[in-house]
């Protein structure tokens, strides 16, 4: 007879305490690249934040030692998210409400679905190339090129996938009941999605919207393509039709430059450009945490 | 408005004539004749899957929420084919309002939950009077008059149903649907509930599906009794039919058929 207690040297104990120590590790170094990312940034970036760094323009790649600070980029990157925040927001939220509540599940929608998952997938150069073949080589844009809101479009491609699926995935969550209720007084379809299914969705399609610009924000690719970069103040609406910063874009060019100042400064964009989507992240799921509470009313 | 074109008895508020209904090819409920008298609640009884809930949802047009759900027939409201394709469904909702099977307040507060459909529905009125008099013929006023402005889900499940009663009553509907609505509730509470429909009959009148037998006989002026058979042309599935509609006295003492008789006295259902 085998005793029941618990014995270290059974060939199965042995076999299970690998297999669980060899997950745990593997689980450790899959997060270790993260670990390893945000503390060096944090080291060698955070070493370079001035006040001077929010304020100041950049200088020109020379041999000065002071670079500048990154105040257009991060403008930029500012305006430029918004920008495609204002395009990729209402048509993503609006196509997201056209698949969950409109859409009986035929050709068309399946249709819609596979596309936004196939656009999901594209590559982010290519929302780039694709704008500056329609945007900026044609110069459509009032005769402007390269410019922020050129910028913006192509980032709203990239923002518009994440949108539609979170707002149609929200919705879809919603009770049916309570659709049944707003149409059992007498409401019509569009007062109930806008006065009662869409608010119900609201906070996860927020956060679907919040992770679409945390995203976005990053992207450097399609904004090399159409936003290119500049070393200026944003001063006025109009510069918008012009070359416009992004922190993204900045560290692209300042990485590379072979001057000390300008690798120092990219290092303080990469630390404020993931500092502030880590934020936002943080934020989004502040933002789902809530939702779960609420829920629970 | 679409003129009355057709003839029904004055005191008949709402009649079916020859409706079948379909889900796909699956034919749920079939040739159903049934005249509602105004002012009366008429209760719709019958085993699980006879087609009564399809029925009631029929009236007032909530199964064109369900997809591929298909209505052959007539359904008479005040003198109009509510099938026509004319007819705007949300205007129909808005004179004929439904209490579902679960209670479903809106994530609001108690008092938007009533404002909402009579805002919706135009209404310009003292909207505090309103609140106040629906949530009284409710029977919830009492209970809930110092905190109109918790939310709906903060009640219990009873009070949730009569304020989803409420919030209905708000919209002065003609007709009101209950489908089960003490389902989900205990017999106190489903005892509140039929007091309220008792007051409610004054002014309305009532279509409820019940399973329970009881209620049915002690709410009720009227009773259809729907059963389902399997036909002979069918695909083998039962399908529902109306077997028996009379004055509810008359189906729990004296039916003239004899699956009334039986269903009543609990030999199957």
């Amino acid at each position: 007879m085998n005793s029941l207690y618990y014995q270290k040297r059974l060939s199965r104990n042995i076999g299970d305490k690998f297999f669980t120590s060899l997950s745990v590790i593997c689980a450790l170094i899959a997060i270790l690249p993260l670990i390893f990312l945000v503390t060096y940034i944090l080291i060698k970036g955070g070493s370079q934040i001035t006040p001077e760094l929010f304020t100041l323009e950049p200088n020109p790649p020379g041999d000065d030692l002071d670079a500048g600070g990154i105040n257009p980029a991060l403008i930029g990157t500012l305006i430029i998210t918004t920008i495609a925040s204002i395009i990729a927001i209402p048509v993503g939220v609006g196509g997201g409400i056209y698949l969950a509540e409109y859409s009986k599940g035929g050709a068309f929608s399946r249709f819609i679905r596979f596309g936004v998952n196939v656009l999901a997938a594209v590559p982010s150069i290519i929302a780039g190339v694709f704008i500056y073949a329609l945007i900026v080589s044609t110069k459509i844009l009032f005769g402007s090129m390269y410019s922020g809101l050129a910028g913006g479009m192509a980032l709203s491609i990239l923002m518009l996938p994440t949108v539609i699926k979170t707002t149609d995935e929200g919705l879809k969550l919603v009770p049916n009941e309570l659709r049944y209720a707003s149409l059992g007084v007498g409401a019509s379809m569009y007062t109930t999605i806008l006065k009662v299914t869409l608010p119900s969705a609201f906070r996860s399609t927020a956060t679907g919207i919040v992770l679409g610009i945390a995203r976005a924000a990053g992207e450097t690719a399609p904004l090399i393509f159409t936003a290119l970069f500049s070393y200026y103040y944003i001063t006025s609406f109009g510069d918008l039709f012009y070359e416009m910063g992004s922190l993204a874009v900045l560290i692209y060019n300042f990485a590379l430059e072979p001057y000390d100042a300008q690798n120092k400064l990219a290092w303080a964009a990469s630390f404020i450009l993931v500092l502030s989507i880590l934020s936002v992240n943080i934020f989004s799921r502040i933002l789902a945490a809530f939702t779960e509470k609420t829920k629970r009313v | 408005m679409i003129k009355n074109n057709k003839k029904t008895p004055k005191n008949i508020i709402l009649s079916l004539e020859n409706v079948s209904i379909s889900y796909g090819t699956f034919e749920a409920v079939r040739n159903v004749f049934c005249n509602f008298k105004k002012g009366n609640i008429t209760s719709l009884i019958g085993p699980s899957g006879c087609g009564k809930s399809t029925v009631l949802r029929s009236l007032n047009r909530m199964n064109d929420l369900i997809p591929n759900c298909s209505l052959k027939g007539t359904v008479l409201f005040d003198g109009t084919n509510i099938y026509d394709k004319r007819v705007d469904p949300v205007e129909v909702r808005r004179r004929i309002g439904m209490v579902f099977q679960q209670p479903n307040p809106f994530p609001k507060s108690i008092y938007e939950n009533i404002a909402f459909g009579a805002r919706i529905n135009g209404f310009t009125g003292d909207m505090d009077e309103l609140v106040e008099s629906s949530l009284r013929k409710a029977a919830l006023w009492d209970e809930c008059k110092d905190k109109l402005n918790d939310s709906g889900y903060s009640l219990s499940g009873g009070q949730q149903q009569r304020l989803c009663i409420a919030r209905t009553i708000a919209i002065e509907p003609e007709i009101i649907l209950m489908d089960e609505p003490c389902s989900a509730l205990d017999p106190i509470s489903t005892l509140k509930i039929e007091e309220t429909m008792h007051e409610l009959k004054k002014n309305y009148t009532i279509i409820i599906v019940t399973h329970n037998m009881q209620q049915a006989l002690r709410v009720s002026d009227m009773t259809a009794f729907f059963n389902a058979i399997e036909y002979e042309d069918g695909d083998g599935g039962k399908v529902g039919y109306l077997a028996e509609f009379d004055s509810t006295n008359k189906i729990f003492n004296s039916p003239k058929e004899k699956t009334t008789q039986e269903y009543i006295s609990g030999k199957f259902g």
